[in-house]
């Protein structure tokens, strides 16, 4: 016989069913027996073998040395791609599939034994396989045509065994024979040739009539590493074993790693009912105890078990939701059928609030779908965290939080709180849309929830957060990178408070076990401060603190701090910009358009800020200069806004300290915004400023000073500043939101940063 | 720059060693087992109950020690019809370690033996690190087949512990 030149995959596969068949060790295999099982495995005419055998020169030599094997397999190779079978054509075809020997199911053997009437081996391979003893849940699993775990027809799950055993074993199919590569050979190639192999087998065998199970299994064999054959897997739970794996090759054959992981429906209800046994209540907690018990009954090794519930665990509470332990169950079984477990917990497995495709959770969507409804009554503001993981108390709570947020956020977006101080009767005012005033930290939280998942490719209860409007949207990428935690949500006090929790977020525990981005854990986060000291590290200009001297301005001078994360300082443009990014966003910020300066000029609408507009006019030279960057300093705005508010505030409570009526002014909010960026003000935006007040000052100069004088200009003027204050009070929460949305870019550009950094150290 | 990082069990016995240069474990064992009493003193000073994470933290253990590494290295080998000689020379080297304790509530002790020859850890990152232990160390607890006092076998443990000592050498 002419030379074979084999490739490395060939010559391994070839060796290793060479072994196979060598029972005696003799490196010479005998024309019977199992090498002739083999080739008829391989489904061709028997003529055909017969050519084989005797292109191979076995039937000249009364028995197949390895040469002589070697070259059938490679002939039956040809001879299965359809090729004429002709000793050239051993080397000269090119990229030749590795032969395939059928899979046989039970049926399929004895389909087999009638076609080929010399076939006397294969009989003794149907219900040679042992049904898994053992657990009491995979007992019932595997006997059980329809149960979850076994196919729809018993038989697939014997063929890879039968086929394996058809390799490896004599042919009395004996189970004891220790079967070496059984289930590991298999498993192994299968586990790492998931997609490829399967679609390739598919269509390989699509000329051939085998069952479609089989046709994966049998592709299996393509990637057949011999190295594989170390593994041993109990034979005990292999049946079990096979179906699982052909039921996940069917349902899904391109997707990739993770698809073998995903529950079927039938495996999930089987997991729900064994969690019923153990916990009646679907939405509460298996303790880490009863949990233990129930998987040593798996006979696993303690040190696997251990592995899976760190996976399986995902919020590390030592206790399974039903997620949770559908997820280990399935870790389980998976194991027990010869998969390695995985690293990390495969997303399929991830435990998700809501899973759309098992009705036994349907129940549970319910209550979702009412708190995507529900949350729009729940008044935003305060701690939605807490309120919302009250309401979510038997879901599972980390995962549940991480849904709450996302639940939340959705209600807290579609949620405007509508300021009461804005009086809409200002007819001048063109802009009448509701201001909303939720804080930002619920909103970052549910972003960061909802990237978090999305960024984990789930299914996910989608509505309520593809609701979200698109100026979240930047927050997408929040998550992807921040675990979530939970515990600080809570505290959703302020927009500053955001950089508190940012920070905290990064740094608290995640919820996941592994975080490769090296989350910093911190302590308990610092308690947030008091509102007015709580804005960033921006202390307050000295020029604003002499501006206001009269003012109660120790909060002000307080230069706080409340760990800002590090942004890179905005290039700032001036004060002046303030004003007029102030004015701009009057009705510019309907449309949240942050960046230019120059959009400034319309003002028409506030004959109060008439003399701001005045004075926006003579600063716009000075402002042309500036580049404003993309993300616009609203810090500065907004310092100007309080500026501006605190000037006013100042004016009016000068009034009203004189006058007798009571001006609503607002005094919490001047003492509260603490100007946030009040370092990036530049000495030259402060005459401006200052300009500004006077300015203000002087419009209000018909006031009389002293009491009583002029009771009717006294109450025009009162009515006057409670325009201006109604006014700016508007202005102010749009320069808020403002602040807010350019506060999440903040987070989301910062999320990035981190994400880009280099872990140079812990 | 960590080059071990150990946990030990209430009762003094290691829950957990891993040091990065793995030909000098057991060295590092012995660093570890010395540091205990140093961990052991600073806990008696201590008195009252700590509830504090802060006071977890025990900080540099030893101001520094010199802690000398011998690889011996065979550079000559003579060999004559009568006998061989063996000539060793060894490299003494000298590595200064610093080592960090950390005690938890519940009187488990992590020990982290670092090389100070490189830029110097910040303490922060001290505490960090130990930090980042500290979780792990719970979420290996928290698993219910882990039984206390056995050694510490958790993948996800092992790779936390790695990513640490690998980022720092």
């Amino acid at each position: 016989m002419e030379s074979l030149t084999l490739t490395d995959v060939e010559q391994k596969y070839y060796s290793d069913l060479f072994v196979y068949c060598d029972t005696d060790n003799t490196k010479k295999v005998a024309s019977n027996g199992k090498v002739l099982d083999l080739f008829r495995a391989a489904q061709l005419p028997s003529e055909v073998v017969l050519q084989i055998t005797e292109l191979c020169g076995a039937t000249r030599l009364g028995h197949f040395g390895r040469s002589q094997f070697y070259i059938a397999l490679k002939l039956i190779a040809v001879a299965q791609s359809g090729l004429p079978l002709r000793v050239e054509s051993l080397n000269s075809v090119k990229d030749l599939p590795l032969p395939r020997f059928v899979v046989a199911k039970n049926e399929q053997e004895a389909r087999h034994t009638a076609m080929y009437p010399d076939l006397e081996n294969q009989g003794p391979y149907q219900g040679v396989i042992p049904r898994p003893p053992g657990r009491g849940q995979v007992k019932k699993v595997s006997p059980d045509t329809t149960s979850p775990v076994v196919s729809p027809h018993q038989s697939p799950p014997t063929s890879p065994h039968a086929w394996r055993k058809h390799k490896r074993q004599a042919s009395g199919g004996n189970v004891e024979r220790p079967p070496v590569v059984v289930a590991g050979a298999v498993w192994t190639p299968f586990r790492e040739a998931q997609s490829g192999p399967v679609v390739v087998g598919d269509g390989m065998w699509s000329a051939h009539s085998p069952p479609p199970v089989q046709e994966s299994w049998v592709s299996l064999k393509d990637t057949y590493p011999p190295s594989s054959s170390k593994m041993i897997i109990s034979i005990c739970y292999f049946p079990l074993n096979v179906s699982l794996g052909s039921n996940e090759i069917q349902r899904q054959s391109s997707s990739g790693y993770d698809d073998p992981w995903k529950i079927t429906d039938e495996q999930r209800q089987y997991y729900i009912n064994q969690f019923k046994t153990i916990q009646p209540d679907l939405n509460g907690f298996i303790p880490g105890s009863a949990a233990k018990e129930f998987f040593t009954k798996s006979k696993l090794p303690i040190l696997e078990l251990s592995h899976i519930w760190e996976l399986s665990d995902f919020d590390k509470d030592g206790a399974l939701t039903l997620d949770e332990f559908c997820a280990a169950f399935h870790l389980v079984v998976a194991r027990k059928n010869g998969y390695d477990l995985p690293e990390k917990l495969p997303e399929s497995l991830m435990p998700k609030l809501i899973d759309l495709d098992d009705s036994a959770e349907v129940p549970d969507q319910a209550p979702d779908v009412g708190y995507s409804g529900s949350p729009v009554e729940v008044t935003p503001n305060k701690s939605p965290m807490p309120s919302l993981n009250q309401t979510w108390p038997d879901l599972n709570q980390g995962n549940e939080q991480w849904e709450t947020f996302s639940e939340r956020s959705s209600s807290s977006q579609t949620l405007t709180q509508f300021d009461s101080n804005i009086a809409p009767a200002d007819p001048d005012t063109a802009i009448v849309h509701p201001v909303p005033i939720r804080m930002t930290p619920s909103k970052i939280h549910m972003q960061e929830m909802e990237l978090k998942r999305t960024g984990s490719d789930h299914t996910h209860p989608t509505s309520p957060l593809m609701a979200k409007p698109p100026e979240l949207s930047e927050e997408t990428k929040l998550a992807t990178s921040m675990k979530f935690v939970t515990a600080n949500s809570g505290k959703c006090q302020g927009m500053f408070h955001y950089h508190k929790e940012l920070r905290t977020i990064a740094v608290c525990r995640s919820n996941s076990g592994t975080s490769p981005e090296g989350l910093k854990v911190a302590a308990a986060p610092p308690p947030p401060p008091p509102r007015p000291n709580a804005s960033h590290s921006r202390s307050s200009s000295l020029d604003m603190n002499r501006n206001f001297a009269a003012h109660p301005t120790g909060p002000q001078q307080s230069g706080v701090v409340a760990c800002p994360p590090a942004i890179p300082p905005r290039p700032l443009p001036t004060q002046t910009s303030g004003p007029h990014s102030g004015h701009r966003s009057d009705e510019g910020l309907a449309a949240h358009s942050t960046t230019s300066p120059q959009q400034i000029p319309e003002q028409p609408n506030f004959a109060d800020f008439s003399q701001f507009q005045a004075f926006a006019a003579s600063d716009q030279p000075s402002d042309d200069g500036e580049k404003h960057p993309e993300s616009l300093p609203v810090s500065q705005t907004y310092s100007i806004i309080q500026n501006l508010f605190y000037q006013l505030c100042s004016v009016i409570r000068k009034e009203t300290e004189t006058a007798k009526g009571s001006i609503m002014a607002p005094p919490p909010k001047p003492v509260r915004r603490r100007l946030k960026s009040e370092d990036e003000l530049q000495d030259e935006a402060l005459p401006p400023k200052s300009n500004v007040i006077a300015t203000v000052l002087a419009t209000l100069p018909s006031i009389p000073r002293s009491v009583g004088k002029d009771k009717k200009a006294i109450q025009a003027s009162i009515r006057r500043n409670k325009e201006t204050n109604t006014v700016l009070a508007r202005l102010n929460s749009e320069l808020q939101q403002q602040l807010k949305d350019l506060l999440e870019e903040r987070i989301s550009l910062e999320v990035q940063l981190e994400q880009l950094r280099p872990f140079s150290h812990l | 720059m960590a080059v071990c990082i150990a946990v030990i069990a209430k009762e003094n016995y290691p829950l957990y060693i891993r040091s990065v240069p793995v030909q000098n474990e057991l060295k590092f064992h012995y660093t570890v087992h010395t540091s205990l009493d140093v961990v052991e003193e600073k806990i008696s000073a201590v008195g009252k109950a700590m509830a504090d994470q802060r006071e977890l933290y025990l900080g540099l253990l030893y101001p520094t020690e010199d802690y000398k590494v011998y690889p011996s290295h065979m550079i000559i080998v003579y060999y004559t019809p009568v006998c061989m000689f063996f000539i060793l020379i060894e490299n003494i080297l000298l590595y200064r370690h610093t080592r960090y304790g950390y005690v938890t509530n519940s009187k488990v002790k992590f020990v982290i033996v670092a090389d100070s020859s490189n830029t110097s850890l910040r303490d922060n990152e001290i505490r960090s690190m130990f930090r980042k232990l500290h979780n792990s160390f719970t979420d290996v607890m928290c698993n219910p087949f882990y039984n206390p006092g056995d050694t510490i076998q958790s993948k996800a443990f092992d790779s936390m512990v790695s990513a640490m000592m690998v980022q720092a050498s």
